[in-house]
This record gives structure tokens, C-alpha cells and sequence, in this order.
């Protein structure tokens, strides 16, 4: 007993150890969420708060970025906004406040939902083509299997920009510029490399005796897919559909060559965000806030799953 | 056991019953694991096919004439190899070429000591530590576009919290300095965001190596009473290395074809210091629409970032065995 205790505390760090290296890495975690910090705080400032010099810490808030970024506006004369009828909104009375009156909807909601539509969509295909396409690959003996997975991996590879300039034309061709179909298959193809790569690892964890007696029990291959693997696939399934999610969500160099109206998304409209004489920092920060919220949930849902993800399965915990 | 000698018997009793009418549901769901491999294998590739390796082909096909996007209706000419050879000794082409090494260069190198660096100091598990690894990760989920865009915010020189935090800590006026205007400090601009975004990322690949080193081979160590310097360079780093290659030929790759973020940043800019390859390949097919060169570069860069691919999976494969 002691001397197992012993031999453990040979790897085991000292107290102090322990207490310099929690230090270290807190100050800088600390440090690397401060640019994040900002531009959530910013997202609640006055447009003068934002640009002021020192920069402001501590400020009013306001829901003027937010107000500004889901709308337009003109500006009118005092008189005129004298006449209008009680605010309708809190956004109506900052907006009065201003000297401007609210013209109509901007585009962020839009594009917020193209977003949405082309992550979601995208995802369901490439989760759905990367079972499929997993499965085969881990259990079949497939000819030039390694050959053909590293096919798949490699078209992941390429610059995005060097595949854009004739994928532009092929839609150009097909019609399907600005289209969001267009970007779902264009996005379902990049992703289903990273789904059938993360799949397999984890359908390769699946023991095959599984299905084997399913298969005696008079399952058929697909019913003990269906029944046994899948089921049993869940996190994986879950936790590569997120990574999919992610990557669609944040793609901008496809996006800015490839949309430019109806089928836009976020990360191409963010950066276009001005106000009336130079940025609307506050909107700008408003929108990447409300960009940026889901991705900060889903890293906290996945924070067990990240590494094998970003390394395309090869390395597990 | 009991209860599968039943559903045996349930099985044959039912295949009698079924044998002799063949339907639809009964010739999907009994066909050959070859079928099935291929049936669920083909989507896939179908869909590589047209959406990666048609395009492809059809770039590799511009790359040989003049063809320009903007002028459809034009003549197509076939110019043979001259496309290549002007890539190929374009100045400007090699320029950026520098300016994506230095930038590939740096940001590896820092990336690489500040991730291992962390990672090693949270593998000594401190209280909370899984905590602040998930905080820490934090940056390499965000879209670089939406990154570099906020980011051009805090580099503003005389509001930025960036120069105000450095003449702050340093006394140098604030607005003396433009991180992203000043020929000088763009590219370490660059830099500077790229190692915040992924110096968590070879963090995350370096902690994974550290703890895949048993326990057992530090206990021998001591009892031969290696000193903590000497367990460092011959256990800790040699046994993590395949590891940190692994982080750095991923970063290479993704680096090297850095777009979005500097894209934001800088757009290149000022005048062409921070234009990195895929940034002067963006001008060349989307401003100047000289599609034909354009395809030229684009198949160079898909050959280099193919090679080091290749050299990638090699790595990862290695990596797998251990």
C-alpha cells in the first residue's frame, strides 16, 4: 500500500508546481478572452463609448448596437420626429434619440437564417452520406480502401479559393450562384470528408460481435446496421454532425466568392456592417456576439470530442 | 442464450415461409456485403467527384488557354504552357510566396512553444484544469472571417484596446502606431491573431501526447535517478514529438492556404506586404479575371498542398501505430 502511494507521487507534481503552472495557465486563459471580452461589452456601448479615447471600461450600457444592427434608418429633422406618435419600441426611442426614425428591417436576420438553412442542411447531408460511406469502410473489405480514403481526406485539403474559381463557373453554368442549395452541396463536400474520416473511427470502436449476433438472431447487414450500429454510434454521429455544424457556420471564402444577395451568410455580411460616417462598431460587435453564441455553446458541448475532430480521428483520448 | 436459439428457430420457420415469394424488401435487405460496401460507399465519391475532381479537371483544362470569366464569349485560345511559366516567374507571385512563408514561419514556431508550453504546464493537473483547458479552446472554434474582423476593431490605432493596452504597458503614444497600416507590424499583425486563434489548437494535440506517455517510464527514470531536466529531453520530448509534428504539418497546411483571416485583416494590404497566396490568387481570378493564369497558380498550389498531404497522412498514420 505505501509503496504503491509512493511510486505514484514520483509523477505526481509538488503543491508548489501545481500552483504555478494553475497561475500561468489562468493568466493566460484570462488574456486570451479579453479580445472576446471587448467585443461583448462593446455590443452594449454607445456608439461615441465605443470610440472613445482611453477606451471605456466602465459605460452605460445600451441597446443601441443591437437596435442599429437589426435595422435601418434615416435621419429627419426634430420637428418632424416631434410629430410622430409615442415610441413603439425601445429601439423606436433610441433610435428617435438620434434624430433618426426607423426605416425598416436590415439585413442581419436574413442572413442569420441563410446561415442557419446552409449549416443545417449541409450537415444532415454530410452526416447522413458519412454513415453510410463510414460504415462501408469499416466493415466491408472495399478495394483500395486507403487509397480512397485518402482521396476523401484530400479533397479537404485544397485551397478554398483555388476550387472556388471553377466551382463558380460549374454554378454560373448550373444556376446555382447565390443559391442555397448551391452552397449546401458545395459545403456537404467539404464536410463529408472530415464525417467519413471521424465516423470510421468511431464505428471502428463499435465491436463487430455486435452485429454478428444480431445477424445470427436473423438480422439482415442493413437491419444490424440500422438497429446495432447506429444506436450504438450516437456520440459519434452527434459529435461529428457539430463539427460540421462549426465549419459550415464559419466558412467565409467560399461564401464571399460564391453569394452575394439571397443565399449570403453571416460571416461575408458581418464585416459589411457600417453606420452613418465611418463603422458602427457597436453593431458590428453585436452581430458577432449574436454570431458567435452558438459556436461557444456547441465547444462547450463538445469539449470531450474536440480533439479527435480537429484531427480528423487520429487521435482519441 | 436461451433467447437466441428461439429467434433462430423463428428465423427458418420464417424463411420457409418467405422463400419462395421474392419482394422488394427481402431482395434489398438480403443483398451481398459487396453491394451493400458500394451502395453505401458511391454518394460519397459521387459527390467528391463533382463537386472536387469535375471542377478540378475543368481548372486544369483553363490553365492551358486565355480564357477570362468576365468575357464567357470570347475566343478560346489555347496558349500550351505559357500560363505556367508567367506563375512561374511573376515576381509578384514569388512575393507572395515569401510573404505566406514568413507568415507560415512565425506563427508554427510561436504557435508551437506557447502550445506546448501550456500543455505541459496543464498536464502537471492543477486544480480546475479541465476548466480552463475548455476556456482556453475557446478561440479555435470561431469563423477567422468574423476573428479578423473584430480584431481589425482592437488594432484601430488611436480607440483600439490593442494599442492602448501596449503604449499602456510600453508608454509609446498610442496613436504612434497603425498595426495594420504600417508596412512593418502588418504582417506580425497577422501573426500576432493567427497565434491567439491556434496556439490552442497545438495546445490541445500536445496534451494529448503528453498523456499518452505511460507513468511507468517516469518511475524507471527516477529509480535510475535521471534528473527532471534529463526525464524532459529524453522521455517528455521525444514521446510527445510525433504528436507536435502532427499539430505543426496541420498548421502548416491550413496556414499555407490562409485566406479568411487576413482577407479581414488587412486584405492584403498596406500596398501588398501582408498579400499572401491565396490572397494573390483571389485578385487574379475575382479582380483581374485572368482565369486561365489563375487556374495555372491554383494547380501549383494544389500540388504543393498535395505533397504536403501526402507527407501529413504519413505522419498521422505513424502517430496511429504507437
Amino acid at each position: 500500500m505505501s509503496s504503491a502511494t509512493s511510486a505514484h507521487s514520483v509523477v505526481e507534481p509538488s503543491a508548489t508546481t501545481k500552483r504555478i503552472a494553475g497561475i500561468i495557465v489562468v493568466l493566460y486563459a484570462v488574456i486570451t478572452m479579453v479580445p472576446l471580452a471587448w467585443i461583448f461589452m462593446t455590443s452594449f456601448k454607445s456608439p461615441p463609448d465605443s470610440i472613445s479615447y482611453p477606451p471605456k471600461v466602465v459605460f452605460t450600457p445600451t441597446l443601441e448596437g443591437y437596435c442599429n444592427l437589426f435595422t435601418t434608418r434615416t435621419r429627419q429633422t426634430p420637428e418632424y420626429i416631434q410629430s410622430l406618435g409615442p415610441p413603439q419600441s425601445i429601439c423606436d426611442e433610441i433610435t428617435r434619440s438620434r434624430n433618426m426614425v426607423i426605416a425598416g428591417p436590415s439585413n442581419y436576420w436574413p442572413r442569420f437564417t441563410n446561415s442557419m438553412v446552409i449549416a443545417f442542411g449541409s450537415t444532415f447531408l454530410a452526416v447522413f452520406l458519412g454513415t453510410l460511406a463510414a460504415y462501408g469502410f469499416s466493415r466491408f473489405r472495399v478495394p483500395l480502401a486507403d487509397d480512397l480514403m485518402f482521396f476523401i481526406l484530400s479533397t479537404r485539403m485544397m485551397p478554398p479559393i483555388a476550387v472556388a474559381i471553377p466551382i463558380y463557373l460549374m454554378y454560373r453554368e448550373l444556376g446555382l450562384s447565390d443559391t442555397a442549395l448551391g452552397m449546401i452541396l458545395l459545403y456537404t463536400a467539404v464536410n463529408v470528408s472530415l464525417a467519413v474520416w471521424l465516423l470510421k473511427g468511431f464505428i471502428d470502436e463499435i465491436p463487430r460481435e455486435y452485429e454478428e449476433a444480431a445477424m445470427i438472431d436473423g438480422y439482415t447487414r442493413l437491419q444490424a446496421f440500422r438497429k446495432v450500429v447506429l444506436p450504438q454510434a450516437t456520440t459519434g454521429i452527434a459529435a461529428t454532425a457539430i463539427f460540421c455544424l462549426i465549419f459550415a457556420w464559419n466558412e467565409y471564402a467560399f461564401a464571399v466568392l460564391l453569394t452575394s444577395g439571397s443565399a449570403q451568410t453571416s460571416p461575408p455580411f458581418i464585416p459589411t456592417i457600417i453606420g452613418e460616417g465611418g463603422m458602427d462598431w457597436p453593431a458590428v460587435a453585436a452581430g458577432t456576439t449574436i454570431f458567435l453564441v452558438p459556436i461557444l455553446v456547441f465547444t462547450i458541448l463538445l469539449r470531450k470530442q474536440l480533439l479527435r475532430g480537429i484531427t480528423f480521428g487520429a487521435v482519441r483520448k | 442464450m436461451i433467447n437466441s436459439d428461439t429467434t433462430i428457430l423463428e428465423k427458418s420457420a420464417k424463411h420457409a415461409a418467405t422463400s419462395t415469394p421474392v419482394s422488394l424488401a427481402r431482395r434489398i435487405g438480403g443483398l451481398s456485403d459487396r453491394a451493400i460496401a458500394w451502395l453505401f460507399i458511391t454518394p460519397t465519391i459521387a459527390l467528391l467527384l463533382a463537386i472536387n475532381i469535375f471542377p478540378l479537371i475543368w481548372a486544369i483544362r483553363l490553365s492551358f488557354t486565355n480564357y477570362r470569366a468576365n468575357r464567357p464569349n470570347a475566343v478560346l485560345e489555347n496558349v500550351g504552357l505559357q500560363n505556367y511559366h508567367r506563375v512561374l516567374t511573376d515576381s509578384d507571385i514569388w512575393i507572395a510566396m515569401q510573404t505566406t512563408a514568413h507568415f507560415v514561419f512565425w506563427t508554427i514556431l510561436l504557435q508551437t512553444l506557447i502550445g506546448f508550453s501550456l500543455a505541459y504546464l496543464i498536464d502537471r493537473k492543477f486544480r480546475g484544469h479541465a476548466f480552463w483547458t475548455t476556456v482556453i479552446l475557446i478561440p479555435m472554434m470561431l469563423s477567422p472571417a468574423v476573428v479578423g474582423n473584430f480584431w481589425r476593431f482592437l488594432y484601430q490605432p488611436q480607440i483600439g484596446l490593442f494599442n492602448y493596452i501596449v503604449s499602456y504597458v510600453t508608454g509609446v503614444p498610442p496613436s504612434s502606431f497603425e498595426m495594420l497600416g504600417s508596412v512593418s507590424l502588418a504582417p506580425w499583425s497577422i501573426i500576432i491573431v493567427d497565434t491567439w486563434m491556434w496556439t490552442p489548437y497545438v495546445m490541445l494535440i500536445c496534451l494529448a501526447g503528453l498523456r499518452s506517455i505511460p507513468d511507468y517510464i517516469y518511475e524507471a527514470a527516477e529509480v535510475d535517478r535521471a534528473s527532471a531536466w534529463r526525464q524532459f529531453w529524453s522521455i517528455t520530448i521525444p514521446m510527445a514529438l510525433p504528436f507536435i509534428m502532427l499539430a505543426v504539418l496541420f498548421r502548416g497546411i491550413e496556414n499555407f492556404k490562409m485566406f479568411d483571416m487576413v482577407m479581414l485583416l488587412t486584405g492584403g494590404g498596406p500596398g501588398s506586404t501582408t498579400e499572401v497566396a491565396s490572397i494573390t490568387l483571389k485578385r487574379e481570378a475575382f479582380e483581374s479575371w485572368r482565369t486561365g493564369r489563375a487556374s495555372a497558380f491554383a494547380i501549383i498550389l494544389f500540388v504543393a498542398v498535395f505533397g504536403l498531404a501526402n507527407i501529413y497522412v504519413k505522419a498521422l498514420n505513424k502517430v496511429k501505430q504507437r
